[in-house]
């Protein structure tokens, strides 16, 4: 017993977390999302998310095995993390080897190239989404119609007619890029959104990738992980503020051609990019106030592309533009004891 | 809604198991080692000899130079030897032994239980008394009393901040005393509140001690001066310039000594040493250790005469439980792990806390993942991060500009790295070389 003592500098005790636990912590929250996309868009969206976590596992092991040649670190959840969001941010309906060939980028040049988890600049499921969206636009924007699991056809056919805004009646493409469609043509957007149309937006009965529609169920995850302290409330509510506010500006100069700022935060990927793909420990500040100016940026820029760039989703632009300018956003210091006058 | 410092912070599980168990007298050692260097500053020298009969609270060695303090004998008995001797860190230090024969106290110490509570004193006997009785911070710091009460020049105190926060986990001796000996501590701040000139004293206490919130209220009843505070739980309030913030709501500035804001801060065990030092004529030779950890079979808050040896204390306590890894001298975030268990209490062991592997982990690092949560958890503000990859990089220069002599050292970084990544390890490294690198400038 006396040989046996450790000894080891203070402190002594640990709190228990771990990168591990706080990547589960992620996934659980992501779980409503999950169940919501698979009874809107049936199995086919458990089926793109589980190719994509299985690739992004496979091609974090097969880099660290045979190409990097260091130690395996798969166990650590990050890779099933980035697999699952990469998935959320895809259509339900794109091909197998559109979701591997994400993946490849996400884990091979966004997360490997840069020497793994901790060191990469960039969100690689972001990087993977945009990669796609960018080589292939026609697969990547075209999304299925939730409703049509759960309403029936004619109701919508009808609604088609009567309404173009209507959610329920887009086909093919996301609210926001039939906004947009209306409005290159020379329309007036009906900005008149009924209550019926608000209520699908929270519930996710819209057109979009299979994890970004259920607005509801990515509060819920959100709720559980300011709950579970993963992540502070500061980089999700600045986001979504800036962009209510600053196209709530927009929207009062010109209320035919401009969106409603409500439509903006629950359309596209605010909810998702805002509440799990900014927060990315890894890509985003490390200062309460690094955040706040990262989270402004982000719903600045998101506008600004919305409203007059050449797509009509900004979120994951915004995202990634920030996340190079994290490593200036971490020279804001943080307010240090005793500096009071 | 209830005060508490601001800037960071942590929230260990406080694992107060003797919270309830009375203070128990530790029976007299057989040997007693007493070091002469129980306090921050130089040792003290050496004035009996081998074969010298000494009594319990007689001087034996003799504070040398402002920084330094008395140490008294807490045994009676002959001289052993005066030399160096290897205490629990496995490092010599000088010290005397004294082979114990009995129990004869100095005449002049006043034994009776009856509580002293008049004094006539001037503040500068009042400080001459606690310079000569050897007292020390007896929070784990060890500064010596005597200078933390003279006022520099130019500075005036404000208020007394006495230190009833107790926030490391596992220990409860000020706890105990608190319960025990509220109105000893009374007098004391009314004495110490004399001595430095205030009309002003805050005890700060955390709602985790309800009783002890209690019980300090009901003994400064009668004491205007007085105002408890009862402080939400949030390590490490017990570090000094935290607790000031909490208590008076102001902030030391960095690189300042708390009397920069008029604050004196004196912890509880220490204040109760003052009284019976100033009413009891009773040097400081010996103080309330817990002897403590889950699985130990019956631990206790143990009143223990300095040089006791750790063994014997664990052994009274039913000895060291079964899959033992850790010995800690302290609490479990700032204490430090014993090298062996021969070595003894001084003044400033708070505590004897008994690990198993399992409730102190050493796992292995991984990457840091960047979450930022040493920067939000840092009570002083700095990045822990930033510092350890300075550190890494053997990049001091840059360590200054980002504070590292501003580290108090709370472990609060280390303790929530989710990546179990050491950061104060290496932000000491940091502090050392930063200091070789200040002092070449000067």
């Amino acid at each position: 017993m006396k040989n046996k003592l450790l000894v080891a500098p203070s402190p002594h005790i640990h709190s228990g977390n771990s990168t591990k636990q706080l990547m589960h912590g992620v996934l659980i929250a992501l779980l409503p999302a999950l169940v919501v996309s698979i009874i809107f868009f049936g199995w086919a969206s458990l089926y793109v998310t589980a190719v994509a976590v299985a690739s992004c596992v496979f091609f974090e092991w097969f880099i660290q095995k045979f190409m990097l040649k260091r130690p395996i670190s798969i166990m650590d959840s990050s890779a099933i993390l980035t697999g699952v969001l990469l998935s959320f941010n895809l259509p339900a309906t794109v091909p197998v080897w559109l979701v591997i060939l994400g993946s490849l980028f996400a884990i091979g040049v966004a997360k490997m190239s840069y020497g793994g988890l901790g060191s990469n600049v960039f969100n690689p499921a972001l990087a993977g989404r945009v990669f796609l969206l960018i080589s292939f636009p026609v697969l990547m924007t075209t999304y299925p119609i939730p409703e049509a699991n759960v309403m029936n056809v004619e109701t919508k056919a009808f609604q088609c007619e009567t309404n173009i805004l209507s959610l329920d009646a887009v086909t093919g493409a996301t609210p926001l890029a039939e906004a947009r469609a209306i409005v290159a043509q020379g329309g007036e957007l009906n900005t008149n959104m009924n209550l019926v149309t608000v209520k699908n937006m929270l519930l996710g009965v819209k057109g979009g990738s299979h994890g970004e529609v259920a607005v509801l169920a990515l509060l819920l995850g959100f709720a559980y992980m300011l709950y579970k302290k993963i992540i502070s409330w500061h980089i999700p509510v600045t986001i979504l503020l800036t962009m209510f506010a600053f196209s709530g500006i927009i929207y009062f100069f010109d209320t035919a051609h401009y969106l409603h700022p409500l439509f903006h935060i629950l359309t596209g990927g605010a909810m998702l990019g805002a509440i799990f793909m900014a927060t990315d420990y890894v890509t985003s500040p490390m200062t309460h106030l690094g955040m706040i100016i990262y989270a402004v940026m982000i719903g600045v820029i998101t506008i600004l592309i919305r409203t007059w760039g050449g797509y009509p989703e900004g979120m994951s632009f915004a995202i990634l533009l920030m996340n190079a300018a994290t490593p200036l956003l971490n020279k804001v210091k943080p307010v240090k004891f005793g500096n009071k006058k | 809604m209830l005060k508490r410092f601001k800037k960071g912070g942590i929230h260990p599980h406080d694992n107060k198991i003797t919270r309830a168990k009375a203070i128990e007298v530790m029976p007299l050692p057989k040997v007693a080692v007493i070091s002469m260097a129980q306090h921050i500053g130089a040792p003290a020298s050496p004035v009996v000899k081998r074969g010298d009969i000494v009594k319990v609270g007689q001087l034996i060695g003799q504070a040398k130079g402002f920084i330094s303090a008395n140490i008294h004998s807490s045994v009676s008995g002959t001289v052993k030897s005066v030399g160096d001797a290897v205490n629990s860190m496995g490092l010599l230090v000088p010290s005397v032994t004294i082979t114990v024969d009995g129990d004869e106290w100095l005449e002049t110490i006043d034994r009776s239980e009856e509580i002293v509570e008049k004094f006539d004193l001037s503040p500068k006997e009042i400080v001459s008394i606690v310079a000569s009785t050897g007292i020390v911070g007896l929070g784990g710091a060890t500064f010596p009393s005597n200078v933390k009460h003279s006022i520099p020049e130019g500075k005036t105190a404000k208020a007394l901040v006495v230190n009833g926060v107790e926030c490391e986990p596992y220990l409860t001796a000020d706890h105990r005393l608190m319960l025990e000996h509220g109105r000893e501590i009374v007098v004391a701040i009314k004495i110490i509140c004399h001595a430095i000139g205030v009309e002003k004293a805050y005890i700060g206490i955390e709602n985790n001690k309800l009783d002890a919130i209690e019980s300090m209220t009901k003994a400064s009843a009668d004491t205007p001066i007085i105002e408890v505070v009862p402080l939400r739980v949030q390590y490490p309030q017990g570090s000094e310039k935290q607790l000031i913030e909490a208590t008076m709501g102001a902030e030391v500035p960095s690189g300042a000594l708390p009397i920069q804001v008029g604050a004196v801060v004196q912890n509880i065990g220490t204040m109760y040493a003052i009284y019976q030092a100033v009413q009891k004529h009773k040097p400081l030779f010996e103080r309330v250790v817990t002897v403590t950890g889950k699985s130990v079979s019956e631990p206790k808050n143990l009143l223990t005469r300095v040089g006791s040896p750790v063994n014997d204390m664990i052994e009274y306590c039913g000895g060291v439980p079964e899959g033992t890894a850790k010995v800690i001298d302290g609490g479990p975030m700032m204490g430090r792990s014993m090298a062996n268990l021969s070595g003894v209490i001084n003044k400033g062991s708070s505590g004897i806390l008994m690990m198993p592997e399992t409730e102190t982990p050493a796992n292995d690092a991984s990457s840091c993942i960047r979450c930022g949560k040493c920067v939000q958890v840092c009570p002083m503000g700095l990045e822990p991060y930033l510092l350890n990859v300075l550190a890494d990089k053997r990049n001091f220069e840059e360590c200054i500009e980002h504070s590292a002599m501003d580290c108090i050292e709370c472990g609060s970084c280390s303790f929530t790295c989710p990546a179990h990544i050491r950061l104060l390890d290496n932000i000491r490294i940091a502090k050392r070389e930063v200091g070789k690198i200040l002092r070449n400038r000067k």
